[in-house]
């Protein structure tokens, strides 16, 4: 007893308990490993610290000669670092947003799919698509914003009529099923009646990250940036809701009003990652799960360590999906379902730990 | 004596059942009373509406917070109320310290971190409740006794006056049971805690506590000490129970009779 008993020995380990400095360092990594391979890695290969240069020589104050030829320079921040930011920001956030969504219902299956926004955004997209609404790329090509408006109002409908329904999150879920076979069917109207369209919307529904500069990723900056912002400043609420809403309203919070909010915001972002790079399946509940397991289910560690390791296997996927086949691109969400399962049935049987 | 708690002519209605009648009910501070009655009576609706977990006319007064007048009032109420659930959910994966520290919440607000006095208050309540130990573990690898003195430790976290107890006893053995009781009462002594507690055993509802509040069909049909509202009459009209009633200096044992088995006509 008297070595337990040491000032503070039990009160310095109980503050341990969220997000562990080691844990960070392995998501950090995680996204440096990422990076590393995804500006390096394709039809040429190049030099790590040559490519690490010539992005240091590219911020103010800096002059570095990275030796790359101006082809490669090109390659480099034109093509692949545009890439590799939209993979961390599309991966990041889904892989946020699916765990806010299973923090919020208190359910391992929820994705940031679950009220509709899959269906909403397909819709979207399909009716911008088939309706010809132009192609202008960039900030005001119709089909993102299509698919953007189509997810949002999924949501709020959703939510509408979950609320009719009674307040318990099961006929939240059982509403955002309602409106997406709804959607979806109507998709599949869309669709028969307009049979040319077929590649092109199959090829979005299929997701991929594709850029035409910086213009994709600067649109999804901000709305990771909020969603960001909302999500893990209500970390710690996830946490007080996760003894459910009865108890955790007699412990002082609000759970609908937290659940409102973090889920509107999770549906932000994941709406935005749908419209610039498609339905990417499979990350929102595989890279939530696998932080879980290998980190503990505090959603103080959850949240800030699935945008990390999201955004990290995003672009190694990404990765994976344009090497694999080339000079071919694989649909990335094929590659996300490939790599992610046999890894996640990996960690599911290595890790001692219980999640759910 | 100040009264802690005071309830008056509190109505529930759910779902078109009108659960509560005009339920008048007080606890003075340091006060322990069992709300006992039979099955649907209304005793968990009770306690639901002192959380302000269901709408309600009538009033509510706790430690002079007022039912729906103070704008922050669950986080008020939250500091005011503790409350222990028949079965509470445990969250996986959860450490028991982690889940403790829960009962900080309404204290440090939903955005901020526990402080350093947070954390030393929860290492004080495992220590008393000898949880010392456990803090590691998750709660759901804790026995049925551990879990129970778990919730009990996050209730006590929260520093409240008043402590709300939902049939405390029910998947415990008798001495779980009965260390749970004897933990209760002695944290009463030492932090002069008030208790409300739901409890099915009479006999144990007897034993502890100072007053029983008999609630049947909504409403409160008898109150005061065990010695007179626990009587062979009161169980048989309340809960169509036939019962003897052994005199006990430490109060009344309530004793079921086998009526087939006897013979006897009730």
């Amino acid at each position: 007893m008297t070595e337990r008993e040491a000032p503070g020995g039990v009160e310095t380990a109980l503050r341990a308990a969220g997000l562990r400095p080691a844990s960070l360092v392995a998501g950090l990594a995680a996204v440096v490993v990422a990076v590393t391979a995804g500006l390096t890695i394709g039809p040429v290969d190049l030099a790590a610290h040559r490519v690490a240069a010539q992005l240091l020589d590219g911020l103010p104050g800096v002059s570095l000669d990275s030796g790359l030829s101006d082809a490669h320079a090109a390659i480099v921040e034109q093509i692949r670092l545009p890439r590799v930011v939209l993979g961390l920001l599309v991966g990041a956030t889904l892989s946020m947003s699916g765990a806010a969504y299973q923090g919020a219902f208190r359910n391992p299956l929820a994705d940031p799919y679950l009220l509709g926004i899959a269906a909403g955004a397909g819709l979207g997209a399909t009716i911008a698509i088939t309706g010809n609404l132009g192609d202008g790329a960039g900030p005001f090509d119709p089909v993102p914003l299509a698919a953007f408006a189509g997810a949002l109002v999924s949501v709020a409908v959703s939510y509408a009529a979950g609320h009719l329904g009674g307040r318990s999150t099961a006929s939240l879920i059982l509403a955002g099923i309602a409106v997406a076979s709804f959607l979806t069917a109507c998709q599949t109207y869309v669709l028969q009646a307009n049979s040319d369209a077929f590649r092109q919307i199959f090829a979005w529904i299929l997701g991929r990250i594709a850029t035409s500069g910086w213009s994709e990723p600067a649109l999804m900056l901000p709305y990771f940036v909020v969603t960001a912002a909302v999500v893990l400043r209500y970390r710690r609420a996830l946490d007080v809701l996760a003894v459910g809403d009865e108890e955790a309203a007699a412990l002082g919070l609000e759970p609908r009003r937290v659940r409102m909010i973090v889920v509107l915001a999770a549906s932000l972002g994941a709406a935005a990652a749908v419209s610039v790079s498609g339905l990417i399946g499979f990350v929102g509940i595989i890279v939530p799960h696998t932080v879980r397991l290998a980190f503990g289910s505090s959603n103080r560690a959850v949240l800030p360590l699935s945008v990390l390791f999201g955004g990290a296997f995003m672009v190694l996927a990404d990765l994976a999906a344009r090497t694999a086949l080339a000079p071919a691109e694989l649909p990335i969400g094929v590659v996300t379902a490939f790599l992610g399962a046999p890894f996640f049935v990996l960690v599911l049987r290595t890790s001692r730990r219980e999640i759910w | 004596m100040t009264a802690a708690v005071r309830v008056r002519a509190l109505d529930v209605t759910l779902d078109g059942t009108h659960v509560l009648r005009g339920v008048d009910l007080a606890a003075a501070a340091g006060e322990w009373v069992n709300v006992i009655g039979p099955n649907g009576a209304g005793k968990t609706t009770l306690l639901r509406a002192l959380l302000g977990l269901v709408p309600f006319d009538g009033e509510i007064e706790i430690d002079g917070l007022r039912g729906r007048t103070d704008k922050h009032r669950r986080a008020a109420r939250a500091r005011k109320l503790a409350y222990v659930p028949q079965t509470p959910v445990i969250p996986p994966g959860m450490l028991v310290a982690d889940y403790v520290l829960l009962g900080r919440t309404p204290h440090r607000g939903v955005f901020a971190a526990e402080t350093a006095n947070d954390r030393r208050i929860a290492v004080e309540i495992l220590e008393r409740l000898d949880l010392g130990g456990f803090w590691e573990r998750t709660v759901q690898s804790l026995s049925g006794g551990e879990r129970q003195r778990a919730v009990l430790a996050r209730a006590l976290a929260q520093q409240a006056d008043v402590l709300l107890l939902d049939e405390p006893t029910t998947a415990l053995d008798l001495g779980h049971q009965q260390d749970v009781l004897e933990l209760v009462e002695a944290l009463r002594r030492e932090r002069r805690l008030t208790v409300i507690a739901t409890l099915h055993d009479l006999t144990l509802a007897a034993r502890y506590g100072d007053r029983i509040a008999i609630l049947a069909h909504g409403r409160v049909a008898e109150t005061g000490p065990p010695t007179e509202v626990l009587t062979v009459q009161s169980i048989a009209a309340h809960f169509g129970a036939t019962v003897r009633i052994v005199d006990d200096p430490e109060g009344p044992v309530i004793v079921p009779t086998a009526i087939a088995k006897n013979g006897d006509q009730p």
